[in-house]
């Protein structure tokens, strides 16, 4: 039954299929919220480009999260609106505990159209809420995942993710893309094309800006530009090598890992380029700095034991102490956004699988099962980590729930797929 | 020069992408309110994407090559590469005798100058790659520096496992790509 329902979902988030990346989704959560998205009355009057109805959209978004699964909703004669009577007796009889109705308006002078829709709870037999937005066609997308956002955070109390962006690089040949698409891989856009390797994007808080490091000057160099606007702009390229970057959470300046004064050290720069000043003084190799949610901890990766292994030092510098002590090799950390756990890649058995760790308890969970993880992201609700991974000699991304339950397979066609970045909530 | 020039290429780049993006942003999106008689939700304010433009580096780069007597099979100096074990930087002995002959040259060759790109396999983070790379051309640098080698001579970059020789997830792809490559002016 289990392997039927994955099979379903499979199909249905196929429907993104047209976009460069594809997902695929296996296994499922503990508990889904069955949820019926009735078709949305005169949306087909109002697709995406590729043809989707709104109501597909925000279904393939809840069921993608893992948390919810998406009823059939027969063709019903009247179509329901939100503000038809609801017939509560006959959705609970569909075994729904949730529902949305809604509708779509046309006919505005201005061309646009207006959308609104109402949340229910079909067992407390209430509406839950709903809201009304005007668009335009080329916002189909965008207002169904604002729905799925609406609709997910009603009935888990968490934000949905729904609207956010990732960033990743696509590797074809000997091109390198960075990218950056709509969560559920749609709508892709390059950011930059080059002929030599793009590693590490990362988001500024506020989503506005990408910091990442590129090798078209022939070793590694810190960029920052704006998702908006085509220049890049040198944050670091001292002598040596110039990586890592990771944004202070209130933007002001970026963690890097320079090679200026002998081996691999951490630094904090604005992200105008200036004012580079160090933090570590070892002898060996300190790098990978990511910050804690509130700024307090720099974590990162050092060899100061002996192998390589995660440590966390005060922001400025200070009090570094050693976090794993498992294993031979724990490198890439990163902190979920509550700050309470910590996704790190570490080596098992010959293999470099993603781990994650409870920072209060010291309990750690395996959270995928390849040889060749790498790079964690969280999600901005902290629910899924982003991961890139090697199935079939080709790289993919995967997103897995962070109870390790459900998971997703991001994959581009020709290409292969690498260095996630999962993008901020976006108010 | 060859960094400025890059940059130069670089902005140019830019420019052409700017000109040719629409500069004019779809209207700020998505209205939020209540419906009329509905029981109306916290703003969920409609803010669409923003669209991304991008640069392109891709255009042809021109290729500088020209005979070398480093190049001579015959001649030690025509070997450029250490290997190393897995997350290992120090330099084996086998590989001494080549290194001495290149602080030789170099110190021979007092204007000419040298760049040490340092590798690893593809294995683990790629960022700790990048500073393991960078560890093991250091170590090159550092022996022919004590052979004599003056430090301006010298530049150790990594290029973590980017740029590997040998594209394969097996143990003798690996073994390839953990490397140390001393280059020459016109072979990078």
């Amino acid at each position: 039954m289990r392997i039927l329902l994955a099979a379903v979902l499979g199909l249905v988030a196929a429907f993104s299929a047209h976009a460069q990346l594809s997902i695929e989704i296996t296994g499922t959560g503990a508990q889904r919220i069955p949820i019926a998205v009735a078709p949305l009355a005169g949306e087909a009057a109002l697709l995406d480009a590729s043809g989707a109805t709104l109501s597909a959209i925000v279904r393939a978004d809840l069921e993608r999260s893992g948390l919810f699964r998406g009823l059939e909703v027969p063709r019903l004669v009247p179509q329901p609106t939100e503000s038809s009577r609801v017939n509560y007796a006959e959705w609970r009889s569909r075994l729904a505990d949730a529902l949305v109705l809604g509708s779509v308006a046309g006919g505005r002078s201005d061309g646009r159209f207006e959308v609104r829709f109402r949340l229910y709870d079909v067992v407390k037999q209430s509406a839950i809420g709903g809201v009304a937005y005007t668009l335009s066609r080329d916002q189909v997308r965008a207002t169904a995942h604002r729905i799925a956002d609406y609709v997910y955070e009603k009935l888990t109390g968490e934000k949905g993710v729904f609207s956010t962006r990732i960033a990743y690089v696509v590797k074809r040949g000997e091109r390198f893309e960075l990218q950056v698409a709509d969560a559920d891989g749609a709508n892709e856009q390059a950011m930059l094309v080059s002929n030599e390797p793009i590693i590490s994007p990362a988001w500024s808080p506020d989503g506005r800006r990408i910091a990442y490091v590129s090798f078209q000057n022939k070793k590694p160099i810190v960029y920052v530009q704006d998702i908006e606007v085509p220049k890049q702009l040198i944050v670091a390229n001292f002598k040596g090598s110039n990586s890592a970057p990771a944004w202070s959470p209130d933007g002001s300046s970026l963690a890097v890992a320079l090679t200026r004064d002998g081996t691999s050290q951490i630094y904090l720069i604005n992200p105008d380029g200036s004012n580079p000043r160090r933090l570590t003084r070892t002898a060996g190799i300190d790098t990978e700095p990511a910050f804690s949610p509130d700024g307090r901890w720099i974590y990162f990766t050092s060899d100061r034991g002996g192998s390589p292994q995660i440590y966390r030092m005060s922001a400025t510098g200070a009090d570094a102490q050693r976090i794993t002590f498992e294993g031979g090799y724990n490198v890439s950390p990163r902190v979920s956004p509550d700050g309470n756990s910590l996704a790190y890649v570490t080596r098992n058995s010959g293999k470099f699988q993603v781990a994650l760790l409870d920072l209060g308890t010291r309990q750690m969970q395996m959270l995928s099962d390849s040889d060749l993880d790498e790079s964690p992201s969280f999600a901005p609700n902290g629910r899924q980590i982003l991961l890139a991974t090697i199935v079939g000699g080709r790289g993919v991304l995967t997103a897995v729930s962070a109870d390790g339950r459900v998971k997703q397979r991001l994959t581009v066609s020709a290409g292969d797929v690498r260095e996630p970045a999962w993008g901020p909530l976006i108010p | 020069m060859r960094a400025l020039w890059t940059l130069v290429i670089a902005s140019a780049l830019a420019a052409c992408a700017t000109t040719e993006t629409p500069q004019t942003q779809p209207p700020a999106g998505v209205e939020d309110r209540a419906p009329g008689t509905a029981p109306s939700g916290p703003g969920t304010q409609g803010v669409p994407p923003k669209p991304v433009t991008g640069v392109d580096l891709t255009g042809g780069r021109p290729a500088t090559s020209q005979a070398d007597p480093l190049r001579d099979p015959a001649s030690i100096l025509s070997q450029r590469s250490v290997y190393y074990d897995f997350d290992k930087y120090d330099i084996k002995d086998d590989y001494k005798p080549m290194i001495e002959a290149h602080a030789r040259y170099l110190r021979e060759n007092g204007r000419i100058k040298m760049l040490i790109q340092g590798n690893t396999d593809e294995r683990g983070s790629r960022e700790y790659n990048i500073a393991l790379g960078q560890r093991r051309a250091e170590g090159v640098k550092r022996m022919l520096m004590l052979l004599g080698t003056r430090e301006e001579q010298l530049e150790a970059v990594s290029l973590g496992e980017e740029k590997p020789k040998e594209v394969g997830h097996t143990e003798e792809a690996w073994a390839r790509n953990r490397r140390s490559d001393m280059l020459y002016p016109g072979e990078y």
